[in-house]
């Protein structure tokens, strides 16, 4: 096999291998800058954050030696021995635990139900194709991006002083932060609607009311379950943190132990709460993928 | 924006359907029996549909009531609370934040929050990039390794930021530094995820042109797979980085620096008016970083758009 390649004549191939050169030589002077302005804002974000990279470095023995010492029993008869050597003794709080667990996902269920009904509501008032008029439209779009930007453990900081100590402030806090996020997403699938139902229902006498329930629900139902579904999940890991502040689940009893070192309780409480996240995961996902199933053979 | 339909309960048009049903209805509702017999698929999976409808609607409910006797929810307790939030929010204006050196102070914690947010983001994403390509299955076929990186980020990832930053508190010390630790931990297992997942769905024939001129594994993952999930994962860190900048305002809540230690002390000594203000600081920066973010990614991905 011979191959014949007839280099072109220089004068011809100069001006492209200059071309090709300048090309390149921009494109890395463009890479150059980028990386510049990154180092930059990062020496900038360091100082601010009193980042120190040498106390990083002499504590990062410490960052291992905690999930070690997370794997062994701090105190009792067994001290010093790996945790899983005696499960029964790792996990005495089990109970106690479990209770606090099903509160916490209660909490998330609640929440999340409580929100998705609020930005179910909301969202046929903020979605462009049905609002009736602009200002209840502009006022609805912006009562769900203050919702959801405001972060729930704020909200439910202010609800702890307002309804006490306890699980109401966080179902409440984790309500409105879900509503505000879960109304912008359900407003994005109402405008994704076909609106030809819409004109037919309105055609044939509907109000607003039943145009909703009769040509815009049957499009976008299967689409909120999803989302909500998928806001459940989120929920569940908030719900963790709300004792944090004082609003209920395992989070008080989880920051209580981290905060004096009991390693195997806090063990013991992160390993149920992971596992109990995982299952919470796979369920939904399951239950999405027959949804979305059931919505394809249709 | 044009042909925004309008619906109005016009009195006509609602009492000319009325009237119609009115003289029609009876006679449909007479003929059921002869229509369910003549149609059974319509009136059967209608029916069906409805049962399930009604038992899912009670099931939920019912779970929520159980939510609320056990989680102790009772009227009084609401209405006590409503009528000491809208006292609070009374309270709450004119937002200020009191002193000139204390908006100063608010400021420093501001920007402490941005950093965190920054810096924690751009460690993830360095962390993750050399294990997203690791957890992908077309870079390392080895089946029970994929297996294992992906249990392992899932783990990560099941842990909030916040209990992460308890945990680096305890290593680090109190600080601003704990919650650049916590958002890396924690982002790094969503990002190892996101990025694996972006790696196995490349287009292969980049990376099959790349192996028949004869490049090695490095220049595959460099020329065939580099080009393709670059400007996805600048997206994904660039959208990160936003919703990070709302979980660094929280952070400071446990004690890991940023603007949440002021809005948690301002909560917690009553001071409602430097809580109104700063909300309001946060929801202008949160508002300033999605403008900003939004355009880069939209330079990013139409950069992308443009090359292919």
């Amino acid at each position: 096999m011979s191959s014949t390649v007839t280099p072109l004549p220089s004068e011809r191939l100069a001006p492209l291998t200059r071309a090709y050169a300048e090309a390149a030589s921009s494109r890395r002077r463009r890479t150059m800058v980028g990386a510049a302005v990154v180092a930059v804002a990062v020496l900038v974000a360091a100082l601010q954050a009193d980042v120190e990279p040498l106390k990083f470095w002499n504590n990062l023995g410490a960052f291992g030696g905690y999930f070690v010492r997370l794997a062994h029993f701090d105190s009792g008869d067994y001290l010093g021995r790996v945790v899983l050597s005696h499960p029964g003794e790792w996990m005495w709080g089990l109970a106690r635990w479990t209770r606090l667990l099903v509160d916490t996902l209660l909490i998330a269920y609640a929440g999340t139900l409580l929100g998705a009904l609020g930005g179910f509501v909301v969202s046929f008032y903020a979605a462009r194709n049905l609002a009736r008029t602009g200002w209840l439209r502009w006022s609805a779009v912006r009562f769900l991006e203050f919702c959801r930007t405001v972060p729930e453990l704020v909200f439910a900081l202010i609800f702890v002083f307002a309804f006490g100590l306890g699980a109401l402030p966080g179902v409440l806090a984790l309500a409105i932060h879900t509503m505000g996020a879960l109304g912008k997403l359900f407003t994005e699938v109402v405008e994704n609607a076909d609106m030809r139902p819409v004109e037919g229902v309105t055609a044939s006498g509907g109000s607003w009311t039943q145009t909703i329930r009769f040509a815009v629900l049957p499009q976008v139902l299967s689409n909120f379950v999803s989302y909500t579904l998928l806001r459940f999940e989120i929920n569940v890991r908030g719900a963790s943190v709300m004792g944090f502040v004082g609003a209920g689940g395992i989070g008080v009893d989880l920051m209580e132990a981290i905060r004096k070192f009991y390693y195997a309780d806090v063990s013991a409480m992160l390993v149920l709460l992971i596992a109990t996240v995982m299952v919470i995961d796979y369920g939904t996902e399951a239950l999405r993928h027959r949804l979305i199933g059931r919505e394809a053979a249709r | 924006m044009t042909a925004t339909p309008t619906f109005s309960d016009d009195a006509g048009v609602m009492s000319d359907t009325r009237r119609i049903r009115a003289a029609l209805g009876p006679a449909a509702l007479a003929n059921r029996r002869a229509l369910e017999k003549k149609y059974p698929d319509i009136f059967e999976g209608s029916r069906r549909n409805r049962v399930l409808t009604v038992a899912i609607v009670v099931t939920l409910t019912a779970l929520l009531l159980y939510a609320f006797v056990r989680l102790e929810f009772s009227l009084a307790k609401i209405g006590g609370g409503i009528g000491q939030l809208i006292h609070f929010v009374t309270l709450m204006f004119p937002p200020s934040p009191g002193t000139w050196p204390r908006f100063h102070l608010f400021l420093d914690g501001l920007g402490e929050t941005l950093a965190i947010a920054f810096l924690g983001t751009l460690a993830a994403a360095i962390l993750a990039f050399p294990i997203g390509f690791l957890a992908a299955k077309n870079v390392v076929p080895a089946r029970l390794f994929q297996l294992g990186t992906r249990r392992f980020l899932d783990t990560v990832r099941g842990v909030d930021t916040l209990i992460w930053a308890l945990i680096w508190i305890n290593v680090v010390g109190l600080g601003p530094f704990a919650g650049v630790l916590a958002i890396m931990t924690s982002d790094f297992g969503a990002f190892g995820k996101l990025f694996s997942e972006a790696i196995e769905a490349v287009d292969r024939k980049p990376i099959e042109g790349v192996t028949a001129s004869g490049g090695s594994n490095l220049a595959r993952i460099r020329f065939g797979i580099l080009p393709q999930i670059l400007p996805v994962i600048a997206g994904q860190v660039l959208y990160y980085f936003e919703s990070n900048t709302r979980s660094a305002t929280i952070i400071g809540i446990v004690g890991a620096g940023g603007i949440g230690l002021h809005l948690s002390e301002a909560i917690r000594t009553l001071e409602w008016q430097q809580v109104s203000f700063l909300v309001l600081m946060i929801l202008v920066a949160v508002a300033i970083i999605d403008q900003i973010s939004a355009r880069v990614r939209f330079a990013i991905i139409g950069e992308r758009r443009l090359e292919t």
